[in-house]
C-alpha cells in the first residue's frame, strides 16, 4: 500500500535537499508520495526539475511560513 | 578555565594558536589552561594532495610535526576521543584518560566516504588521502589515452577540488602530447556543474572552451568495474577508461557513533559557532552542518571568531562577534592560470577570468600555510 512520507530538509541548503530525496527515494516503494519540506528556495526550482529528468511524478510545490513544501510520487 | 579542541587540523590549530597569543598572561597564573587531543602527531596540509595526484607535490612536502606547529603553553596529546559525555563537560580518550573542560571546541574534520556507493572505492581514482592520491598519479603516468570521467558527489571536502582536477588534468594530458586522445568528462549531481550558482556560470563556458563535456543531475548510484559503466540514480549510464572520483563525505565516525549528528555533522549555530543546545561548545570546519564551503578557509575564519569569542570569554563572560560565512578559495584553471572565489552569508562569489598572478600566488600560499596554521596569517 502507497505511502506518504516527509522529508524534512528545513535548515539544509541546496543541494541537500534534493541529496535527502534521492535517499528516500531508495527505501520508497512504487507510488508512495513524498513531501519534501526545504527552508531553501532553490528547492522549488530544482527538485521538480530533477524529478522530471528521472521520471517520477511531480505533484505540487507551495510555500508557507518560509518553508516550501514540494511533493511527488515515485513512479518507477 | 579549562578549553579542550578536539582535532589538529587545519581550524582546531588556527585556533589553539590564536587562543594561546590572546591569553597568555591568563596561561601563565594558570587562569586558564588549552588542550589539544589529535588523532595524529604529524599535521598535512590538505590541499597538497591535489597537485601530489599529478606529480607536482611530494608526501613530504605535505606534513610538519603537529607540535612543531603549535605556540608554548599548549598542552598537546596524541590521544583521540571516543566518547563524548556532553551532559557532564568530560571526553573519554583511546587510551582511556578522560578530560574535564569548561569550553569544548570539536575540530574533527571530514573523510571521504566512497564506500557508501557500490564500486565506486574499487574502481575509481581520488586523492583525498596520500595513499588514494599515490595511486592515481600512477595511473595516470600510465594511462595513454581514452575517456577520462571525473564524478562528483556531495558534500566534498574542498569546494573547488572537482574543478581544479579537472582543469588540471587537460594541461596535465596536453603537455604529455595526449590532448587529442583523451576525452574528459564531468558529472556534477545538480543541474549545474558546481553547487555555487556564478562558479558554475564562470565554469561551464571554461569546460566548453575546451572541450570538457559533462552532465548535470548526475548522483552517482554504482560502478561497474568490469564493464568500466558509472551508473546514476537518474538512470544514466556513462562508459569510462579512467574513473575518477570526488566522493561524497561524512563527519568522522566518532561523532555518529556519540550521536552527535547526522552523518557525523553536528548541527551548529551559523553565526554564533556553538553546537544547538550547548553554549560551551562549539564546532569548529568541516564538522559543523552549516551549509557552506567545507574548505580550510572556512575553518580558518571560523578559528578567528572562535578564537576572538572565547578569549572574550575567559577575560569577560560573554562571546563579542558573530562569523559572517566568510569564506575564500583558490581555483585553480589549469597548470598556471587560477582564479578564486571569495563570498559569505550575504555576498555570493563572483570569479573573474583566471591569470597566471592568482596561481602563483597559491603556489606561495601552498608554502605559507605553514604560516597560516601558526595562527600568524
Amino acid at each position: 500500500m502507497a505511502e506518504k512520507k516527509i522529508v524534512d530538509a528545513c535548515g539544509s541548503f541546496c543541494p541537500g535537499p534534493l541529496m535527502e530525496l534521492i535517499v528516500a527515494l531508495k527505501s520508497s516503494q512504487i507510488g508512495d508520495e513524498l513531501e519534501v519540506l526545504s527552508s531553501d528556495k532553490g528547492s522549488a526550482n530544482d527538485i521538480p526539475e530533477w524529478v522530471r529528468k528521472v521520471g517520477h511524478e511531480y505533484i505540487s510545490a507551495t510555500e508557507a511560513d518560509g518553508v516550501w513544501h514540494i511533493t511527488i510520487r515515485k513512479s518507477k | 578555565m579549562k578549553i579542550l579542541i578536539i582535532g589538529g587540523g587545519t581550524g582546531g590549530t588556527i585556533l589553539a594558536n590564536n587562543l594561546a597569543r590572546r591569553l597568555t598572561s591568563e596561561l601563565k597564573s594558570g587562569k586558564a589552561r588549552i588542550i589539544m587531543l589529535s588523532a595524529s602527531d604529524k599535521h598535512m596540509y590538505q590541499p597538497g594532495l591535489l597537485y601530489l595526484a599529478i606529480g607536482r607535490m611530494t608526501p613530504d612536502e605535505l606534513y610538519r610535526d603537529q607540535a612543531s606547529l603549535l605556540e608554548p603553553g599548549i598542552l598537546f596529546q596524541v590521544d583521540p576521543v571516543e566518547e563524548f559525555m556532553l551532559d557532564d563537560n568530560r571526553v573519554r580518550t583511546r587510551s582511556g584518560k578522560t578530560h574535564d573542560y569548561d569550553i569544548l571546541v570539536i575540530a574533527t574534520g571530514s573523510r571521504m566516504f566512497p564506500e557508501g556507493i557500490p564500486g565506486l572505492a574499487e574502481h575509481a581514482e581520488t586523492f583525498y588521502t596520500e595513499e588514494s592520491a599515490l595511486k592515481m598519479l600512477k595511473r595516470l603516468q600510465s594511462f595513454e589515452g581514452g575517456k577520462v570521467v571525473i564524478a562528483v558527489g556531495v558534500p566534498h571536502k574542498c569546494p573547488m577540488a572537482p574543478l581544479e582536477i579537472t582543469f588540471m588534468l587537460h594541461d596535465y594530458f596536453k603537455d604529455r602530447g595526449l590532448g587529442d586522445k583523451v576525452q574528459l568528462h564531468y558529472t556534477y549531481p545538480i543541474n549545474r556543474v558546481h553547487s555555487l550558482e556564478n562558479v558554475a556560470k564562470w565554469a561551464a563556458p571554461e569546460m566548453d572552451r575546451l572541450g570538457i563535456t559533462y552532465e548535470t543531475f548526475f548522483n552517482i548510484k554504482e560502478v561497474d568495474g568490469e564493464k568500466k559503466i558509472l551508473h546514476s540514480e537518474e538512470g544514466v549510464e556513462v562508459n569510462y577508461d579512467l574513473l575518477i572520483s570526488i566522493p561524497a563525505h561524512k563527519g568522522m565516525e566518532v561523532l555518529e557513533k556519540n550521536d552527535l549528528g547526522q552523518n557525523g555533522w553536528i548541527p551548529t549555530n551559523r553565526t554564533k559557532l556553538n553546537m544547538e543546545g550547548r553554549s560551551n561548545v562549539f564546532v569548529c570546519g568541516d564538522t559543523s552542518n552549516i551549509p557552506i564551503s567545507k574548505a580550510g578557509s572556512t575553518a580558518h575564519f571560523e578559528a578567528d571568531t572562535l578564537g576572538e569569542n572565547i578569549a572574550a570569554i575567559v577575560k569577560m563572560g560573554a562571546p563579542v562577534r558573530e562569523y559572517d560565512g566568510k569564506v575564500f578559495c583558490f581555483i585553480e584553471a589549469g597548470k598556471d592560470r587560477a582564479t578564486y572565489a571569495m563570498f559569505d552569508y550575504q555576498a555570493p562569489p563572483d570569479p573573474k577570468a583566471p591569470t597566471k598572478a592568482v596561481h602563483w600566488f597559491k603556489m606561495a600560499y601552498n608554502q605559507l600555510y605553514w604560516v597560516s596554521a601558526r595562527g600568524l596569517l
